[in-house]
């Protein structure tokens, strides 16, 4: 069961074969005998969600004036401490939210509630969701179920370790540079970054709000479609939602490769990436050429100035979202104080940790009077540019296939003391959010020291049942995306 | 270009986060590493090429949406400041500002 796709979950709950309580109970189990070594979850509250199980039941049962029960109903979600859960802890990540109870549920939380799935737990983040390592939480590092001494990428790397340990049947995150993508990459499990504005950001704690989308992770492309139709759709709530009639992410899943075009940007095959990396990407983009699929030689040319470019953006949007975070309407506070300005200076000081503090102050200097021009402005429009390198390459191709990450999973402390070498690493993931497209990332084997290799699947704008469609066609040919890590077993 | 001391308590005054003498010089030459990665930009010809600010700006063009201005939330000042360090009357406490 613990192995299941959530089609079969499904059809278990909706045959009696299992109730949701039993499911809930198993990955409860589950969780309790593997987070002490693995650190995935930040909050788990048993009763609650047992709670929420039993109406699931009812749901399935249609006892009384429950709802009608829906593909998801009574299926066990985990979800990263970024989305607000009312009467419930969100931390962020952060010791600034580490007592955090939000009176509201963010649009997702509350999609998931209405599809009548149980909240299994919150899982564990790089600090306001900045990293690529999950090494910046407060609550301690997330280990990667396929070798503890490594990391699971970030900075949804606690929804990615649960989800690969199998502590949960899938889970949700957020993505602004590669932090769905890149720690599915890590952890040989499935992750989709959806086009900018699908999801809603309601009550997800903000980053970077240009870039920040949220999206699932499971363990095959089909149940991330799943996942999908729960969680996209418009919200009057958030000012960038796009207004689109609802879609369907499965309808494409049998998608004919008959002339379809794949993209494979030489600028994703160079120096840097490491040989097994290359090679497994290559092996995936020969098997969809095999299909019929026809490749495309393209390039993106901008896509050295997109890590520069990021780290100009997402600190400078980062600095104006978190200023928030004041010690004065939820929060941390400092202590001891002089004055206000003193009370700002300190609860900020002490409630952010190393590399939040880094990415405001980054944020701050390249927004301040006489540098805005020659680093944000310009950063703006090299964005630009990178966005029609895109533009540019799907006038040629329909989907792009390159790696996800130039590197499976590194050793814990391994990039920590170096933010440059952190970042360089997230290459190419931080393309697309640039440009607002979607990626995904899917297991296509493993390297020689038997840790996943991610293949990334970008698509232009809307394109996600394509790309999904895709991914499950070559799942349907291959078993990397059913491997459990050993030292996971079932 | 490298951050002075005094370039970066100024930055650091204007995010209003205290960094002390002890970190000063880490955090500066963690901040000039990161420096030393966006300064590729400059180097990169945008002389006619319009800043993009967000993604529906793109060649997505889409524009964003303005809600009418009327009152559309209920009172939840209660709940709302129930995860506040300091309230009084339905007040946020804050260090005496005036004297």
């Amino acid at each position: 069961m613990l192995n299941a796709s959530l089609t079969e979950l499904s059809a278990a709950l909706a045959g009696k074969k299992i109730s949701s309580v039993e499911l809930t109970r198993l990955y409860l189990d589950r969780i309790h005998a593997l987070n002490g070594k693995l650190n995935a979850f930040i909050t788990v509250d048993e009763e609650r969600s047992l709670a929420q199980a039993r109406v699931a039941d009812e749901r399935r049962s249609s006892k009384g004036n429950a709802a009608p029960a829906g593909a998801l109903t009574g299926i066990p979600i985990a979800h990263k401490d970024i989305f607000c859960t009312k009467d419930m802890l969100t931390t962020c990540g952060s010791r600034m939210l580490a007592n955090f109870t939000s009176p509201y549920d963010a649009r997702v939380i509350e999609k998931f509630a209405e599809a009548g799935t149980v909240l299994l737990g919150k899982t564990n983040m790089d600090e306001f969701a900045m990293g690529s390592s999950n090494e910046t939480s407060h609550f301690g590092a997330v280990r990667n179920p396929w070798d503890h001494e490594r990391v699971p990428g970030g900075s949804s790397g606690g929804s990615a370790a649960a989800v690969a340990a199998r502590m949960a049947p899938a889970a949700t995150g957020t993505d602004t540079g590669g932090s769905i993508r890149q720690p599915a990459a890590l952890t040989g499990v499935c992750g989709l970054k959806p086009t900018y504005g699908i999801v809603s950001r309601y009550g997800m704690v903000a980053f970077a709000s240009s870039l920040d989308q949220g999206g699932p992770f499971a363990k095959s492309a089909a149940d991330l479609a799943l996942m999908m139709n729960a969680m996209a759709g418009f919200d009057a709530r958030d000012s960038t939602s796009l207004e689109r009639p609802a879609e369907d992410y499965t309808r494409n899943l049998n998608l004919d490769f008959a002339g379809l075009r794949i993209g494979v940007p030489r600028e994703y095959f160079v120096e840097g990436v490491e040989p097994d990396v290359a090679a497994r990407v290559r092996e995936a983009i020969s098997w969809f050429e095999k299909q019929g699929a026809k490749t495309v030689d393209i390039t993106l040319p901008n896509t050295g100035l997109a890590v520069p470019v990021y780290y100009v953006i997402a600190p400078a949007e980062a600095s104006s979202n978190l200023s928030r975070f004041d010690g004065v309407r939820y929060g941390h506070r400092a202590k001891d104080y002089a004055d206000l300005d003193d009370m700002y200076r300190r609860t900020r000081a002490e409630g952010f940790g190393t590399e939040v503090k880094q990415r405001i102050l980054i944020g701050t200097y390249v927004l301040s009077h006489g540098y805005y021009d020659a680093y944000y402005l310009q950063a703006q429009k090299v964005r630009r540019l990178i966005a029609k390198d895109f533009a540019d390459a799907f006038a040629r191709c329909d989907l792009i296939l390159g790696p996800t990450s130039p590197s499976t999973a590194f050793a814990l402390g391994a990039k920590s003391d170096d933010p440059v070498q952190m970042y360089l690493n997230d290459i190419f993931t931080i393309p697309a959010p640039l440009a607002g497209l979607p990626g995904l990332s899917i297991p296509c084997g493993f390297d020689r020291r038997g840790l996943p290799v991610g293949l990334q699947i970008m698509g232009n704008h809307f394109a996600e049942a394509k790309m999904l469609g895709a991914a499950h066609r070559y799942q349907q040919a291959t078993d990397w995306h059913q491997r459990v890590p050993k030292e996971t077993p079932l | 270009m490298a951050l002075t001391p005094e370039q970066l308590q100024r930055i650091a005054r204007l995010a209003r986060i205290a960094v002390g003498p002890a970190e000063s010089q880490a955090v500066a030459g963690r901040l000039n590493q990161v420096l030393g990665l966006i300064d590729r930009l400059q180097a990169v010809d945008t002389g006619s090429i319009e800043p993009m600010a967000h993604p529906l700006d793109g060649p997505l063009q889409v524009r964003q949406r303005l809600r009418p201005d009327t009152v559309s939330e209920a009172d939840h000042r209660a709940e709302y400041q129930k995860p506040a360090p300091a309230v009084e009357d339905g007040l946020y406490l804050v260090p005496k500002v005036i004297e």
